[in-house]
């Protein structure tokens, strides 16, 4: 960034090879790591204190191979999608120095070998994130949503730094390997404890219940930002931090059930959210909140395996989605809502293929990859014998197949709703951008065939984490099995079905979408209110507070404390503040009263 | 040994602030050299004076020694304060050149004060008597009394002079009385022979009524809270270099006296200082935090945020221990490059022919500036306590040593206020980065001495921020020998 002068337009020759190097170094490090083995190189200590000791140092086993995969993987198709959609920002540079930036310490995150470490890029991935979506600065939307991101994200990392905090009290130690082996000599309640204050770290980060307000006002940064950061890579930090640490929160038993319950809750709410949204990234946004909570769910029942796997299909088909979202965005000329699109299928043949791909595979079309992962955490609540968790999460899948479909009609499929000089500019987009589509539309197709299918011993995908995470044989019957897909594709099926009678045999009116028409359709479209509430309970009392400490507090009532303290003991002094009103005489005063104060104290002792 | 024997007074230990001394009186000299040029002789014979004293410092390191019968003990933890205020001098002599001759303010007697102000600050660090700490005290503080008002044309300038004059003053005498009073109680001044007469002793009325008073005169200095009020009015109006030397030199200096008193000379009276320290610093941070949200001048929030930090140094002292009072020199060290620099790009920046010292000017820096908006953000980072910067390790060595101490509460209570201090920091980056200027824009002033010394407070940061371990261990050996 800091040579944005010198490199302007030649920035992606940088930026993007270095991924595809770090890609391939990546895929080096997944071959080390195939056979089950784990590594923890040390590359020098950081911080010593007295009996503490944590060194900058990695812990590298099939789970971060996986994560390694996914973040240079997906990260390279973006950068080179990027090449192509942000080509003609006059911020060209300095957004590839952010994505760069970004890639980094989102690869550091997943190789950090303690739980210092872990938060340092924690927090750097914060930042980078913070840039990105206030890329855009000059749009005052853009910079709030920036700043409401980090904010919501500081809460959550308070706790997340108060539970390292607590794990080193209570271990001594914040190793992975040192932590998870002494993690049984915990009691339970601390172990509780911890884990849920590190939970809270992951409810901001990968925006779950009630820390998700952040992510659908992230959709101001660019589309590939929130293709890469905001869908495929850093939300899912949190998922990955529960499953790395996943022998504390076994440890605790109920921390687990919490992660569940809050990821299926999340789940449903985001998805209810998604039903209504007219701006397409919107939609998408929601729909991710709501693929987390999936996540969610599938770690917090012991699926960690599932989980970790629908993450990596959700970043590959929710990474297309954006990216064809992107390409729409771009062909239209920056116009983001549905309800001015339409007819695109004829005009931009290769988006409207790869992207109904990806809603196909979110829906849960049978065969595509998202069909499997979401099937695998199904039927893992079913077996797990948690039927209320399984029930609600069918019901999420239906609305899923029903917002992706929606999706679908209204961009592509219903007659064009746009002005005339729009449509006229309608464009496919360049090779570039189309590039990434293909190959993640194709990965969206094959992953779930090559490794996700079911069988005795779990998925290919499972054994391969089984290092990581000893796979549960279950023994269940092939009926059960039968019968659990059924409803599956039952309920894709019906989603579709809907979407379509109510988005395709007659043409759209565009004024019909988005309005009101009763209150529970106002209370999805406004989001449950959630972020009107913590304005009017938090934000407003917060800046009264503080507008009240300056003015008054430290102005008013420490002086209206000091005058009557002074009144007390100095008998002279009120007579003294009524001869002279300077703001030196208060100060004095303050000082005096403090002065008595402290002396009382140490004589009362 | 004839009766005779004229007393040797070793100067040895006295070597760092004598240079400095006389490189303050050589800058008077030369400012009465006819002068063709500016005044950069005068810059560059104090920024001599200073280094000097650093590598006089560095050369005595290691090797511990005591003047004038242990009024004076410049051991390892005075040789780390040392450091410390000689990297905080040596920068803002640097900032200051430039940022001088633009305000029209270049005086041959700025160059002096700052380098008595220095002198007096290592001897604060170094004082082994609470004569000497007192004697120290005034030498700084009357030097920064007319630092303060500088401007002499600004009203701003001469009233913060006044208010820092007068209630210093007031504060002093406190002190004074203080002093007085542990003298009383135990007939000593010298700090190892009041820890000798106090040693188990009891409850003792008059040191309490002492110890309390030394505490406000303390407090005042390191603008604790309830005696920080001083501290917005003079840091927004008085020369940002100044500000930056009250803000570093003068809080460092004041800390390690302390710090040295409270664990030298009262560690009988632990029990109730750590309890009544444990007080101030909640309610320092708490209020430092909580009111700079509401400002918008960046002096000003930079001197609420400076009461901030004052309460989490606090709360490693409250802490002890070797751990805790280490953490504190390791924070003093971390917190003077990060403050410096701040301050740094304050002094670097103007605005229509103004100081830009409004947030608002602040706007769009990063698209006219870029590599000085960056800088300055990763200064405010680093003061928000984001790693891998060195505010981050220092918290994180003070928030530990509370918690390994026992104070959980006191820790917990800590990361809830940098949580909070992250909101009126990050809002200086939200201008810089995501906000168009309205009318013209901050530029910054070129400054070859400044950016000199803006580069050396960048690398200062980060270089404690990634290997903080040789220096932490070095301020633990160096408050190691006090605790014995």
């Amino acid at each position: 960034m800091l040579f944005g002068g010198v490199i302007g337009r030649r920035a992606h020759w940088i930026a993007v090879p270095a991924l595809f190097g770090s890609f391939l170094a990546s895929c080096i490090v997944f071959a080390g790591v195939a056979g089950g083995a784990t590594y923890t190189p040390t590359l020098f200590p950081w911080i010593v204190a007295g009996d503490f000791e944590t060194a900058v140092a990695a812990y590298v086993d099939p789970l971060t191979g996986v994560m390694l995969l996914v973040v240079t993987g997906v990260g390279f198709l973006i950068h080179l999608y990027s090449a192509g959609y942000m080509h003609d920002d006059p911020g060209y540079a300095r957004y590839f120095a952010y994505l760069n930036l970004f890639v980094f310490s989102m690869t550091m995150l997943v190789l950090a070998g303690n739980f210092l470490l872990l938060y340092v890029f924690w927090e750097a991935v914060g930042l980078c994130s913070y840039l990105l979506i206030g890329f855009w600065y000059t749009r005052p939307a853009a910079a709030q949503a920036g700043k409401k991101a980090f904010i919501v994200n500081r809460v959550g990392d308070f706790g997340f730094g108060l539970g390292v905090m607590w794990l080193w009290t209570a271990l001594g130690t914040l190793d992975y390997g040192a932590v998870f082996t002494a993690v049984d000599t915990l009691p339970t309640t601390t172990a509780t404890g911890i884990a849920l204050l590190l939970f809270m770290g992951a409810c901001g980060k990968s925006a779950q219940l009630p820390l998700h307000t952040w992510l659908p006002d992230a959709m101001e940064g660019p589309t590939p930002v929130s293709a890469l950061i905001h869908a495929a890579t850093m939300v899912t930090a949190g998922v990955y931090m529960v499953a790395r640490s996943h022998a504390l929160f076994e440890r605790s038993g109920v921390a687990l059930e919490v992660v569940a319950w809050v990821g299926v809750a999340t789940a449903l709410f985001a998805a209810t959210i998604g039903l209504v949204q007219t701006d397409i990234k919107r939609v998408l946004a929601y729909s991710t909140v709501s693929q987390l909570g999936y996540m969610f769910a599938a770690v917090g029942l012991g699926a960690y395996a599932a989980g970790i796997f629908h993450l990596v299909t959700h970043a590959f088909f929710k990474a297309l989605l954006f990216l064809g979202a992107g390409s729409v965005i771009h062909g239209l000329g920056g116009q983001q809502d549905l309800r001015k699109m339409g007819g695109l299928s004829s005009r931009m043949v290769t988006t409207t293929i790869t992207t109904t791909v990806g809603a196909l595979g979110l829906a849960g079309l049978p065969g595509l990859a998202g069909f499997f992962s979401k099937d695998e955490i199904l039927a893992a609540a079913f077996h797990g014998g948690h039927r209320a968790i399984w029930a609600l999460l069918l019901v999420g899948a239906f609305m899923t197949a029903f917002y992706s479909s929606r999706l679908l009609f209204l961009a592509f499929y219903s007659g064009p709703r746009m002005t005339k000089e729009a449509a006229h500019h309608v464009h496919e987009s360049p090779g570039v951008m189309t590039l990434p589509l293909w190959v993640l539309a194709i990965l969206t197709v094959v992953a779930g065939v090559a490794v996700g299918i079911p069988s005795e011993h779990g998925t290919r995908f499972a054994r391969f984490l089984a290092p990581v995470f000893p796979v549960h044989e279950v023994a269940h019957g092939g009926g059960v099995a039968m019968m659990l897909i059924a409803m599956a594709v039952i309920v894709f099926t019906a989603g579709v079905v809907l979407a379509w009678f109510l988005y395709m045999p007659a043409p759209v009116r565009a004024e019909a979408i988005g309005r009101p028409r009763n209150p529970v359709h106002a209370l999805l479209l406004n989001a449950w209110y959630v972020d009107a509430l913590y304005d009017l309970a938090v934000v407003r009392p917060l800046f009264a507070l503080s507008t009240f400490c300056a003015r008054s507090f430290d102005v008013k009532v420490v002086d209206g404390l000091v005058n009557a303290v002074g009144r007390v003991v100095v008998a002279g002094a009120a007579g003294l503040r009524q001869i002279q009103t300077g703001y030196s005489v208060n100060y004095a005063l303050t000082m005096l009263a403090g002065a008595v104060l402290l002396v009382a104290f140490l004589l009362a002792r | 040994m004839s009766g005779a024997a004229f007393p040797v007074v070793s100067l040895g230990p006295l070597l760092p602030t004598l240079i400095v001394l006389a490189a303050a009186g050589l800058v008077l000299l030369a400012d009465l050299l006819p002068r063709r040029g500016g005044r950069d002789l005068l810059a560059t014979l104090g920024l001599v004076g200073v280094v000097g004293a650093l590598l006089a410092t560095l050369w005595r390191w290691g090797s511990p020694g005591r003047a004038f019968d242990g009024m004076v003990v410049l051991d390892g933890f005075a040789l780390f304060a040392n450091v410390v205020i000689c990297y905080a001098v040596a920068l803002i002599i640097l900032l200051s050149v430039d940022y001088l001759r633009r305000v029209g303010a270049e005086s041959g007697e700025y160059y002096a004060l700052v380098l008595f102000a220095t002198a007096g600050m290592m001897l604060l660090a170094a004082a082994g008597d609470l004569i000497v700490v007192f004697l120290a005290l005034e030498l700084m503080s009357l030097s920064l009394y007319v630092l303060a008002g500088l401007f002499k044309r600004e009203l701003a300038s001469g009233e913060a002079s006044m208010k820092y004059f007068l209630l210093g003053a007031f504060a002093s005498s406190f002190m004074l009385y203080g002093i007085a009073l542990v003298y009383g109680a135990t007939g000593a001044t010298n700090l190892d022979r009041i820890a000798a007469a106090t040693a188990g002793r009891g409850h003792d009325p008059l040191l309490a009524i002492g110890l309390g008073l030394l505490l406000v005169g303390f407090g005042f200095k390191t603008s604790a809270v309830p005696f920080h009020m001083w501290a917005p009015d003079v840091y927004q109006g008085a020369p940002t270099s100044v500000t930056a030397l009250i803000a570093t030199g003068s809080k460092a200096a004041a800390f390690a006296a302390l710090i040295r008193v409270l664990v030298v000379a009262l560690r009988s009276a632990q029990a109730d200082w750590t309890v009544l320290l444990w007080a101030v610093a909640v309610v320092t941070m708490t209020l430092g935090n909580v009111v700079a949200i509401a400002q918008s001048n960046l002096k000003r929030m930079l001197a609420y945020s400076s009461i901030a930090h004052v309460g989490y140094m606090l709360v490693g002292l409250v802490a002890g221990g070797v751990p805790g009072a280490g953490a504190v020199l390791f924070y003093l060290l971390a917190y003077t490059f990060t403050t410096v620099g701040t301050f740094g790009v304050i002094t670097l920046c103007t605005r229509a022919g103004e100081e830009a010292v409004e947030v608002g000017d602040y706007a769009g820096l990063a698209r006219r500036h870029p590599v000085l908006a960056a800088t300055l953000g990763l200064f405010l980072l680093s003061l928000v306590g984001i790693p891998p910067l060195a505010g981050f390790v220092g918290k994180f060595y003070l928030f530990g040593a509370a918690v390994r101490a026992g104070y959980v509460w006191l820790a917990v209570i800590g990361v809830l206020n940098s949580a909070v201090a992250a909101y009126y920091y990050l809002r200086v980056l939200v201008y810089m980065y995501m906000r168009e200027p309205e009318g013209a824009a901050a530029a910054w002033a070129p400054s070859f001495a400044g950016g000199l010394a803006l580069a050396i407070a960048l690398v200062g940061i980060v270089v404690l921020g990634v290997m903080p371990a040789p220096f932490a261990d070095l301020a633990q050996a160096a408050v190691a020998p006090l605790l014995r």
